[in-house]
C-alpha cells in the first residue's frame, strides 16, 4: 500500500512535467496546426539555464533557498519564453504562407540548431544539478513519508495548469485564443490581431516548458543534452493521448501517461514501462482517434 | 466625401483573376446591396474590405483613408465588421463568448454591456441561449448571432455577407426587419443577399456584379422595376 502511494505520487510528479511540456506542443498545433518539434529543445534549454543560473550565477548565494527557488523558476519561465517568441519569428513566420511542409522542416531545422547550440555551450556530458535547492523535508501523508521535491514538483504543475486553465477559459484574451484555434479568419473580422495570439501562445507554451525542463533538473539531479528528445517524445505522446490541440486533454494526456509508467515500472518490470506506456497510448488511441478529450476535428483548445 | 470608396481594385486568387477592377462607393447611412450570380465575387469584394483578402491594383478608403496596408483587426478598429458568408461563429465557445468577442476592441466595459443590451432587445432568441455552445444553435440562431457579433464591434460600417442564407421565409423576414432597425440606429450596411427582392426593397441603392466586374449601378427601386434585372436575380 505503501509502495502504491509512492508510486501514485511519483506518477503525478513526472505526468505533471510530461503534462506542462504537453500543453506547450497542443497549444501551438492549436493555433497553428503545427507541431513545434523545437519544443523539446526549449525544455532541455530550461533545464541547462537553471543550472546557469543556480551554479555560474549564484542565486542561491544571493537569496535565501525559497526565493532563490521562486526567482531561478521565475527567471527560466521568462528567459525561455523569450527564446519561444524569438523562434516563431525566425523560424515559422516567414513560412507561415509556404505549406505545411516547409514549416515542419523548419521545426526540424530549429531543434537540431537548439540541440547543437546546447552541445556546444554546455559541451556534450552530463551535468549533476546541484542540491542545495531541492527540498530535503518529508511530509508524512496519511503515515506516509513523501519527499518535499516530489510535492513541490506536482504543487507546481498543478498550480501553473489551473492558472493557464483560468487564463484561456475565464479572459478575454483566452477566449481571444481560442476563437484562433477554431478559425483565424473569423477570429481576425472580430478586430483580433492574431500575430499577437501566436506570439502570446509561444510565449506562454515555451515558459511552461522551460520551467518542466528546471523541475526534471531538481527532481533527477541530473541534466543532459539529449533529454529534450525523449521527454519530447513522451510529452508529444501525452498530447496526442489527449488530443492534440486540446488544452484540458494535454493536461489529462500527461498525467495519466506519468501514472501508467510510474505503475507499470512498479508492479511489471522497470524496463517495461515505456512499452506498456505506449502499449496503451495504442490502445486508447484505436478506440478514440482523436485522443481522449480530442473532437471530430480536434481543433478546439 | 463617401463613407466608403472602392477604386479599380482587382483580386486574384493564384493565378484566377476574379475581381477585375471594381468601382463603388457607400454613403454615410445608405444601405447598400450588391446583386450577382454565384461566383460573381460579391463575397471577395467583402472580405477585401476587411483585409482579408489583398487587392493587387486599386485602392480602398474609409473616409479617405487608405485601408490596403491595414491588417484586418485594425480594420475593425476603424469601424467596420462583418458578418461574414457562412455565419462562422465560434462553435465550441458559448454565445456570450461569441459577442464578447465581437466587442474585442471595446476596451470599455459598461459600453459593451449597453451593446449586449441592445443586442439582445433585436435578437431576443440570443439572450435565452446565452449560456449554450454556439455549435449547438438552430441556423438561424447562428446567423442572428453573426450579425450581433459584428455589431458589438460598435461599426460605423457593417458588412453582411448573405444573412438569410437558408433561413426559413418568416426568420429571413424578421432578419431584414432587423438590419433596417440596425441602420436606421445610425450604423451604414452593405449588404451581399441571394434574396435579391428583399434586399433591394431594403437599400437605397444597388449594385451588380458579373463574373468580376461592376455592370450596374442605380437606386434600389429602379432595379427592382428594371426589366433585365427582374428576369436576371428575381426570378422574372
Ligand atoms: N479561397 C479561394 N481560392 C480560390 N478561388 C476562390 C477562393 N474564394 C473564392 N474563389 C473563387 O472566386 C470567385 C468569386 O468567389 P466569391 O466567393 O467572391 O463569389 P460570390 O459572389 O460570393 O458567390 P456566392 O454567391 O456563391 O457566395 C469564384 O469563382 C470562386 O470560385
Ligand atoms: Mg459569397
Amino acid at each position: 500500500m505503501e509502495q502504491f502511494f509512492q508510486q501514485l505520487l511519483n506518477g503525478l510528479a513526472v505526468g505533471g512535467i510530461y503534462a506542462l511540456v504537453a500543453l506547450g506542443y497542443t497549444m501551438v498545433y492549436g493555433v497553428l496546426k503545427l507541431i513545434n518539434f523545437a519544443h523539446g529543445d526549449l525544455f532541455t534549454i530550461g533545464a541547462y539555464l537553471g543550472l546557469t543560473l543556480l551554479i555560474s550565477c549564484n542565486i542561491a548565494g544571493m537569496l535565501p533557498p525559497a526565493a532563490a527557488v521562486l526567482a531561478v523558476f521565475v527567471m527560466v519561465g521568462c528567459l525561455v519564453a523569450i527564446l519561444g517568441v524569438i523562434l516563431e519569428r525566425a523560424a515559422y513566420r516567414p513560412l507561415r504562407d509556404a505549406g505545411r511542409l516547409s514549416a515542419v522542416v523548419s521545426a526540424l531545422g530549429a531543434s537540431i540548431f537548439f540541440q547543437n547550440a546546447i552541445m556546444l555551450i554546455y559541451g556534450a556530458r552530463y551535468y549533476v544539478y546541484p542540491d542545495f535547492l531541492r527540498p530535503n523535508f518529508t511530509v508524512h501523508l496519511l503515515g506516509v513519508a513523501v519527499p518535499g521535491v516530489r510535492l513541490l514538483v506536482i504543487g507546481t504543475s498543478v498550480g501553473l495548469m489551473l492558472l493557464l486553465w483560468a487564463f484561456i477559459h475565464r479572459t478575454r484574451i483566452g477566449a481571444a485564443v481560442r476563437a484562433v484555434a477554431i478559425d483565424p479568419d473569423a477570429a481576425r473580422l472580430m478586430g483580433i490581431n492574431v500575430d499577437a495570439v501566436i506570439s502570446l501562445v509561444f510565449l506562454v507554451g515555451p515558459a511552461l516548458g522551460g520551467v518542466a525542463g528546471l523541475m526534471v533538473g531538481i527532481y533527477y539531479g541530473q541534466v543532459d543534452f539529449t533529454m529534450g528528445w525523449m521527454y519530447g517524445l513522451k510529452a508529444f505522446t501525452a498530447a496526442i493521448l489527449g488530443g492534440i490541440g486540446n488544452i484540458p486533454g494535454a493536461m489529462l494526456g500527461g498525467m495519466l501517461l506519468g501514472l501508467l509508467e510510474s505503475l507499470s515500472a512498479a508492479y511489471v518490470a522497470m524496463a517495461w514501462k515505456d512499452a506498456i506506456a505506449f502499449l496503451v497510448l495504442i490502445l486508447i488511441l484505436i478506440a478514440r482517434p482523436t485522443g481522449i478529450l480530442g473532437e471530430r476535428t480536434a481543433e478546439k483548445l | 466625401m463617401a463613407l466608403l470608396t472602392l477604386s479599380g481594385i482587382r483580386v486574384r486568387y493564384g493565378s484566377v483573376e476574379v475581381l477585375h477592377g471594381i468601382d463603388m462607393h457607400v454613403e454615410e447611412g445608405e444601405i447598400v446591396t450588391i446583386l450577382g450570380a454565384n461566383g460573381a465575387g460579391k463575397s471577395t469584394t467583402l472580405l477585401a474590405v476587411s483585409g482579408l483578402v489583398r487587392p493587387f491594383e486599386g485602392d480602398i478608403r474609409l473616409d479617405g483613408e487608405s485601408l490596403l496596408r491595414l491588417k484586418p483587426h485594425q480594420v475593425v478598429g476603424l469601424g467596420v465588421s462583418q458578418s461574414p458568408e457562412g455565419r462562422r461563429v465560434f462553435g465550441s465557445l458559448s454565445v456570450l463568448e461569441n459577442l464578447d468577442l465581437g466587442a474585442f476592441l471595446v476596451k470599455d466595459g459598461p459600453k459593451r454591456s449597453k451593446t449586449l443590451e441592445w443586442i439582445f432587445s433585436l435578437f431576443p432568441r440570443l439572450a435565452e441561449r446565452k449560456g449554450q455552445l454556439a455549435g449547438t444553435l438552430s441556423g438561424g440562431e447562428q446567423q442572428m448571432l453573426a450579425i450581433g457579433r459584428a455589431l458589438m464591434a460598435q461599426p460605423r460600417l457593417l458588412l453582411l455577407d448573405e444573412p438569410s442564407l437558408g433561413l426559413a421565409p418568416l426568420l429571413v423576414r424578421s432578419i431584414f426587419e432587423t438590419i433596417r432597425t440596425i441602420n436606421a440606429s445610425g450604423v451604414t450596411v452593405l449588404l451581399v443577399e441571394q434574396n435579391a427582392s428583399a434586399a433591394l426593397k431594403l437599400a437605397t441603392r444597388g449594385y451588380v456584379l458579373e463574373v468580376g466586374n461592376m455592370v450596374m449601378e442605380a437606386p434600389a427601386k429602379d432595379l427592382l422595376a428594371d426589366p433585365a434585372i427582374r428576369e436576371a436575380y428575381l426570378g422574372g
